[in-house]
């Protein structure tokens, strides 16, 4: 479904991805570890069209389609979703006012009917009870106000209206409680299918124990340096990053 | 004067002075007023950017344009109904066509009891002694070269009085028509409206386009509260696209008093608005909103003056201006807090948006106090629409120009939240987006 090739890219002049290969197939769950400054959200960026991302070598498609000729909105409608690390508050637009924008123009790029608002509305019922939230955050400015885990439940929310193919959650474990993360690795639980693939971008071990990946990539220097299944990450819990650098003394330090 | 300053733009109005047949003419006091106010239009001409109050506003192109006197069609000219015609606004209307009262298009039977409602024209022809005072004014600043026109040449407008302690519960609709005509016409009108003690009253003020045309519009107001007395007062200006439009606008507000101005400005090329409001009793209050959405090369300039003068009095205004294309907009809010007016509450906000690298927005917000226990707050900004939440947006599938739309609306959106006329809100509001950069 997603391939991944070659990736180089470049943030305000500098490479912060150098040669990144993955592939992602239908119903499988990757998770991507690594340090600081490994190239973490610069991923996450890059395959959801962020400005200022240049890429100066590589591929990626999705689903045999160049992800990087599309405009942010056209990878959305192509299936490709990115829980932010930090959701942005827009005051002024209601979260249920927007997100039906949000399907309404998916389904129109891809040429299928619009919802109606009782079609959404009935939609958007089904989807709460299975993320377990409470409606009220439907009625509010998007992520105004909302405390990190209403914000990042929120972004698991649109997950489960908007029905992506890709699902690429950025950090979505920083900044939450014990309690909050629970409740997000539930949603996203409840959203596995044999068709949906993931990307789990994570710094720590610990939302991995919630969401039960079926790879494991540790990232650094920018490129995938170590790869393997659930058991990779609990060997990086223990050891620490260095040990990857340690395994493979080139890739430490910051040159390429 | 010099023959330098008699511009096209001077010469085809004097013209116009001459041929006129203006209501009230043989009044003895009314025509000293009129040539007064020519004489001096004459002798000054218009204000160029030297003068602080037109900085922003070049009026040099105006100046080489010629105007034809009136319009001796307005009266059978066909304006579409639904046109003049508002949400929410059931009232008495009164309907001006290219400055000529409509007695066909407007509604002034029946008046509710309290109201007194009728053109100007009609009421120059019965007593005109308690217009005497509005009408006799002098202008004698350099930047007020159209209310001098003004003066000099309007012969209409509406004259309206809510007596002591009325509340009129239906909307009153001032509606002005700018008609396409054979030629570019100037027309001007004169209002005077006063509210009792204790009287209240719901008035829209409502340009409104009837074709393409590129007329010029003055128009002077003079708005007076009595004591207790409370003014909702929502403006929609919807003009030409071609049109030119000056507004000024004058209030006092008496011991209690309170108003509430929301305005809307979409239409025109060149529109110059001044709201000038004298807070004179205790305890009087001020609301202003307003909102300009601009695109093409429109040139919307405000210059609101609110004047505490009296113990505990407050003014709350919050605008925002979105220009787009190569558009300007040009906002000054000016407040000052006079001697006295101790214990007074004064707070301005001006934010604004610019959506294209060519568009241009002034701003300035300017706080002067000279009285104690003051609280006073102002701000403006003008910045782009945010890169993050644009993303954020594209990201879940809306386009840029949606997403765009969708953010600016928000910007503007809140400012008329505190009308309290819903099915006229809902109408500035769906104006307000089909104005904005579509999606």
């Amino acid at each position: 479904m997603l391939k991944i090739e070659n990736l180089h890219a470049r943030v305000e002049g500098k490479d912060i991805l150098k040669g990144l290969t993955l592939t992602v197939n239908p119903g499988e769950v990757h998770a991507i570890m690594g340090p600081n400054g490994a190239g973490k959200s610069t991923l996450g960026n890059v395959l959801s069209g962020r400005d200022g991302y240049e890429v100066t070598a590589g591929s990626v498609t999705f689903n045999g389609i160049d992800l990087l000729a599309l405009e942010p909105e056209e990878r959305a409608a192509a299936g490709v979703f990115l829980a932010f690390q930090y959701p942005v508050e827009i005051p002024g637009v209601n979260n249920t006012y927007f997100l039906r924008a949000a399907l309404n123009a998916q389904r129109k790029q891809r040429g299928e009917k619009e919802l109606d608002s009782m079609q959404f509305l009935k939609l958007v019922r089904e989807k709460l009870k299975i993320m377990q939230i409470s409606d009220e955050l439907l009625h509010r400015a998007v992520n105004e106000g909302f405390s990190g885990g209403e914000k990042k439940r929120n972004e698991i929310f649109q997950m489960a209206v908007l029905e992506p193919k890709l699902a690429i959650l950025d950090e979505t474990d920083s900044g939450l409680d014990i309690d909050a993360l629970k409740q997000v690795a539930q949603g996203v639980n409840a959203l596995r299918t044999t068709e949906r693939g993931f990307l789990v971008i994570t710094h720590y071990q610990r939302l991995l124990e919630y969401i039960e990946p079926d790879f494991v990539h540790v990232l650094a220097g920018g490129r995938i340096v170590e790869s393997g299944d659930k058991t990779l990450a609990l060997k990086l819990e223990e050891h620490g990053y260095a040990w990857v650098a340690d395994k493979d003394p080139a890739l430490s330090g910051a040159s390429a | 004067m010099s023959e330098a300053q008699r511009t096209p733009f001077v010469e085809s109005l004097l013209e116009a002075a001459a041929q006129a047949q203006l209501p009230g003419s043989g009044i003895g006091w009314l025509d000293a007023a009129r040539r007064e106010n020519l004489d001096a239009f004459v002798a000054a001409g218009l204000p160029d950017t030297r003068v602080e109050a037109w900085k922003y506003t070049a009026l040099r192109a105006l100046g080489q344009r010629r105007f034809a006197p009136g319009d001796a069609q307005a009266t059978t000219r066909a304006v579409d109904a639904a046109a003049i015609t508002l949400p929410g606004v059931d009232g008495p209307a009164l309907v001006f066509v290219n400055g000529v009262f409509r007695a066909d298009l407007s509604r002034v039977d029946a008046l509710p009891a309290g109201l007194s409602l009728q053109p100007l024209s009609q009421a120059l022809q019965g007593d005109a002694e308690p217009l005497r005072f509005a009408l006799s004014r002098h202008y004698r600043e350099g930047g007020d070269a159209f209310a001098r026109l003004n003066a000099a040449l309007s012969g209409d407008g509406v004259v309206l009085r809510v007596a002591p302690h009325a509340t009129v519960a239906q909307t009153v609709h001032l509606v002005f028509v700018g008609a396409a005509a054979e030629g570019d016409l100037a027309w001007h009108m004169r209002h005077i409206v006063e509210l009792g003690e204790g009287a209240e009253l719901s008035l829209v003020e409502h340009h409104v386009a009837s074709g393409e045309q590129q007329h010029l519009g003055t128009q002077v107001t003079d708005i007076a509260l009595r004591k207790g007395a409370r003014l909702r007062w929502v403006t929609l200006q919807d003009a030409s696209a071609g049109s030119t439009l000056v507004r000024h606008d004058s209030m006092q507000l008496d011991e209690d008093a309170q108003a509430a101005s929301h305005v809307l400005e979409l239409g025109g090329a060149l529109v110059r608005h001044d709201l000038h409001a004298t807070l004179a009793g205790d305890r009087s209050r001020l609301e202003t909103r307003g909102v300009f959405v601009l695109n093409g090369r429109q040139h919307v300039d405000t210059q609101m003056a609110i004047r505490h003068q009296a113990l505990g009095t407050a003014s709350d205004s919050v605008w925002r201006g979105v220009a787009d294309q190569r558009s300007r907009g040009v906002f000054r809010g000016a407040i000052v807090v006079a001697q006295g007016a101790d214990g007074s509450d004064a707070s301005l906000s001006s934010k604004n948006l610019l959506l294209s690298g060519q568009a241009e927005i002034d701003t300035k917000p300017e706080l002067e106090i000279y009285a104690d226990e003051v609280k006073a707050a102002h701000g403006a900004t003008v910045g782009q629409l945010d890169e993050r939440s644009l993303f954020y947006l594209r990201s879940r599938g809306i386009p840029l120009a949606e997403a765009r739309a969708m953010l600016t609306a928000a910007f503007c959106r809140a400012v008329f939240a505190s009308l309290d006329n819903d099915a006229l809100r809902e109408h500035l509001d769906h104006q307000l987006m089909a104005h904005l950069p579509s999606a």
